[in-house]
């Protein structure tokens, strides 16, 4: 019990008559690598932006490290270590690249004081180089490819030192060995610590992650265990032939 | 340590540009002087909030006649408070009124915002139009003292000496915002709100702080007003022109950095104060008005931008 | 008793027309800004122009204002269509819309109120028309045909945009616009065409409403600012892109001003708009028809 990380009860959400997100429970322990899969409209977008603050959910309860997250607004759930990556990145266009992670450093830094008082460009180099960076640390994002764009993403999710990090479709249109780049990039976070949530449409790479999997349809859970066994299940079969 | 060397610079030049202007020892100069710091002073204050964070105030007439009407009150009970006091209770009146405002409306988007700030403008206009104690619209006098109170020379010097000290504690501001956690926060709400707050920037209360900062400083603008113009009505202090240079200043100076609205404020400022007395102050408002629409289409990231390439 | 219930009745039924007329004023940015997302604030300076347009055909050649405004519809629409190839080039397809587009609508706002203050100066313009001094009565009620004429024209010009709108290609393309351009594109349309031509017709009819404006009252360049806050408050409160809304929305304010006016003086009119826009913004910025 103490080491549930995420803890989501009946979360559901509504556009009008559409029911983006019914009744969607998770627990996500620390130091798990989570993948979430589901056809494109099934809700992985509404799931990500209610728990990270951006819409508020209209039922349901959202517990992150003890803590009821009702009520908090996007930057306040940042600061309490939930962060995600943009499924199209969106850095700052008019800031370099250093300082495109150097926001979220200064600003994570009212609540983690020590380590980033103390030498925010050195945080942000170390944050660079990690994805590889390093080098263009003084360019704007407008000069990056699309797989550098989704490096930069990620560092600057991981900029603020997050305990549990949502990768929303980072590997999104790039090439195999960019996925294997990207893919590498998250088992090494994971390794330091940070409890991770997949989502991705590309099946090797989500197998090769997931210790476990959830599949999303149409805004309900089908399926949550062992990804070996989630693929095989008839409803998840159907749900991608399907589609 | 690098902000107080700035201050520290600032006051020297600003004490050599007062200097120069008993040098030349005309009259002319104090009171053209005093319009071209006001507008030092208004074009800074309007890119914090502006060009720093993103947010267009149209409503610049409002803060700045808020600050003016502030002290025309001032004058009618306690007359008599030093000038620089008056300036304070402007700016905090004004500041206070910008928190309001954006409290209301900053969590709309960008462009309701802007327009909520046109609606502030008309609104206390009426409210001060409609205030016999001020005058209402027939305006209110003030008496010009002769002499300045703290050195030899005229009132109209010791006012020029007031918007200059202004002109440097708002432009030191402004510079060391730019280089400043804040700032960077600022940039990144400009930049992309969203990604700003993913970011864990507490957007709204940054934009209130742009806001109250942005109206504060136009309020303490706006306090020394009555007694350079000894007669203040609301048409002249709520007049457009104010709303449209402010904003034309930093677009044409460049409103990335606190320099751009300094180079804008001084250029146009001096150009309207040559162009009033040799064409027609209507001529040079239309001039503003092409500048404004020329660069904001051809140069958008105005004359320091430009220099940048 | 007897007095103030016939200057109430009076009240809300010259408030009723001046409503109708706002909506004429209002349709134009309901287009531009409800439905192609631009933030037009120098759409009530093209009013005024057209308001000086009507005067100019009225006073040098002696025709009725509103035929001539119709008649120089597609001056008008020209006019946007140019408007909306600058602003596509230099701010649209930059991405830089925010900023830089407001400033620029500002710039046009001020440029325009300067260059008419230069050609015809300060005084108030008037139109001379066989209906502007006439009145109906009904009982206590007088209905100025000053008023009465306006908010017909008003209506029709609703009524027509809202025909083409729902019944040609052009007009449901540009409803389909604002909510899913690639789905246009599919379509065969191509969006920018769409666009310019929506915007072409938001300032055709600044044409119009500038011509029943200056029948309504008389007219000089800075009377375009007490306009921006009540055409905003209008599209706020009724929904942007909704036209009924917008019609309802005006006829509520037109009546607030004029119980105001009559009531308090008409030196409080200005605010009744700002306040009222201020307050939607606050309480339910989707207006009261608005979608989201």
């Amino acid at each position: 019990m103490s080491d549930i990380l995420l803890s989501v009860a009946g979360l559901g959400k509504r556009f009008g008559g559409f029911v983006a997100l019914s009744d969607f429970d998770l627990h996500v322990k620390q130091g798990d690598r989570l993948g979430l899969i589901g056809p494109n409209g099934s809700g992985k977008s509404t799931l990500v932006n209610c728990l990270c603050g951006t819409l508020r959910n209209d039922t349901g309860q959202v517990t992150f490290s003890g803590q009821k997250l009702d009520g908090l607004s996007a930057h306040q759930r940042t600061r309490r270590g939930l962060s995600r990556s943009f499924q199209l990145p969106r850095p700052f266009p008019t800031l370099t690249l250093a300082d495109n992670v150097r926001v979220p450093i200064l600003y994570a830094a009212d609540i983690k004081p020590d380590r980033f008082r103390a030498n925010p460009r050195q945080r942000c180099e170390e944050l660079l180089d990690m994805v590889g960076l390093l080098p263009k640390a003084n360019r704007l994002p407008t000069d990056l490819t699309q797989i550098e764009m989704r490096k930069l993403e990620l560092a600057r999710a991981m900029a603020s030192e997050p305990r549990l990090l949502i990768a929303d479709e980072a590997m999104a249109g790039l090439s195999h060995q960019e996925v294997d780049d990207i893919l590498a990039l998250l088992m090494k976070l994971n390794a330091q610590g940070v409890t991770i949530i997949m989502i991705e449409h590309i099946m090797r790479a989500v197998l090769a992650f997931s210790q476990r999997l959830v599949v999303l349809v149409a805004g309900r859970k089908i399926a949550d265990g062992n990804p070996t066994d989630v693929i095989r299940q008839p409803d998840v079969v159907a749900a991608y032939l399907g589609s | 340590m690098r902000n107080l060397r700035f201050v520290l610079l600032g006051l020297m030049v600003a004490g050599a540009t007062f200097a120069v202007a008993r040098l030349i020892d005309n009259a002319y100069v104090f009171f053209a002087g005093y319009v071209v710091l006001q507008y030092v002073v208004l074009a800074t204050s309007w890119n914090i909030l502006g060009g720093y964070t993103g947010y267009v105030n149209f409503g610049t007439a409002a803060f700045f006649a808020l600050g003016a009407y502030t002290t025309v009150v001032l004058h009618k009970t306690v007359p008599l408070l030093p000038l620089p006091a008056m300036m304070v209770v402007g700016g905090l009146i004004s500041g206070t009124v910008g928190l309001g405002m954006g409290y209301l409306t900053l969590r709309l988007r960008g462009t309701f915002f802007s327009i909520a700030t046109l609606a502030m403008a008309v609104v206390a206009q009426t409210l001060i139009t409609n205030w016999n104690f001020v005058g209402g619209s027939r305006g209110a006098y003030i008496i010009r003292p002769a002499n300045s109170p703290l050195f030899a020379g005229d009132y109209i010097e010791y006012l020029f000496v007031v918007m200059l000290v202004l002109a440097v504690i708002s432009v030191s501001i402004s510079r060391a915002i730019q280089h400043s956690r804040l700032g960077y926060g600022f940039s990144a709400i400009r930049d992309d709100e969203q990604a700003a707050e993913a970011s864990g920037v507490p957007t709204l209360r940054l934009k209130l702080i742009a806001t109250a900062l942005s109206g504060g400083l136009m309020g303490m603008a706006g306090a020394p007003l009555p007694y350079y113009v000894t007669y203040l009505d609301p048409a002249s202090g709520f007049s457009l022109s104010y709303a449209v240079n402010t904003i034309a200043m930093p677009l044409i100076g460049g409103t990335a950095t606190w320099l751009g609205p300094v180079i804008g404020a001084i250029l146009l400022g001096t150009l309207q104060q040559v162009a009033t007395v040799t064409i027609s102050s209507a001529l040079s408002l239309l001039l503003v008005g092409l500048l404004l629409v020329g660069f904001v289409i051809a140069a958008p990231k105005g004359i320091v931008g430009w220099f940048k390439r | 008793m007897d007095l103030s219930i016939d200057l109430l009745g009076n009240a809300l039924v010259s408030g009723l027309l001046l409503g109708g007329f706002y909506a004429a004023v209002t349709i134009g940015v309901s287009i531009s800004f409800g439905m192609l997302d631009i933030v037009n604030i120098a759409h009530p300076a093209f009013i005024i122009l057209g308001s000086y347009t009507a005067y100019i055909a009225n006073s040098a050649f002696g025709f009725d204002p509103i035929l001539s405004s119709i008649v120089l519809l597609p001056a008008f629409y020209l006019l946007g269509v140019a408007i909306y190839f600058v602003y596509d080039v230099s701010f649209e397809r930059r991405g830089d819309a925010s900023i830089r587009g407001l400033a620029f609508f500002f710039g046009l706002l001020f440029i325009t109120e300067v260059t008419l203050v230069l050609v015809f100066g300060v005084d108030y313009r008037l139109v001379d028309a066989p209906y502007v001094g006439l009145s109906f009565h009904f009982g206590v009620i007088d209905l100025p045909l000053r008023l009465l004429v306006p908010f017909l024209v008003s209506l029709a010009l609703i009524g027509t945009l809202q025909l083409f709108m729902s019944y040609t290609f052009i007009g449901r393309a540009i409803q389909a616009v604002a909510q899913d351009p690639m789905a246009l594109r599919l379509m065969g349309a191509d969006p920018s065409r769409i666009k310019r031509i929506a915007f072409g017709i938001s300032i055709a009819s600044a044409s119009i409403a500038g011509a029943i404006l200056i029948i309504i009252q008389p007219v000089e360049p800075s009377i375009a600012r007490d306009y921006i806050g009540r055409i905003f408050a209008i599209c706020v409160m009724g929904g942007l892109g909704s036209f009924a809304g917008t019609v309802v929305a005006a006829m509520i304010l037109g009546i607030m001003e004029s119980l105001t006016s009559t009531f308090y003086g008409p030196s409080w009119s200005p605010a009744v708009a700002f306040g009222f826009l201020l307050i939607t913004l606050a309480v339910r910025p989707a207006g009261l028809f608005g979608r989201r």
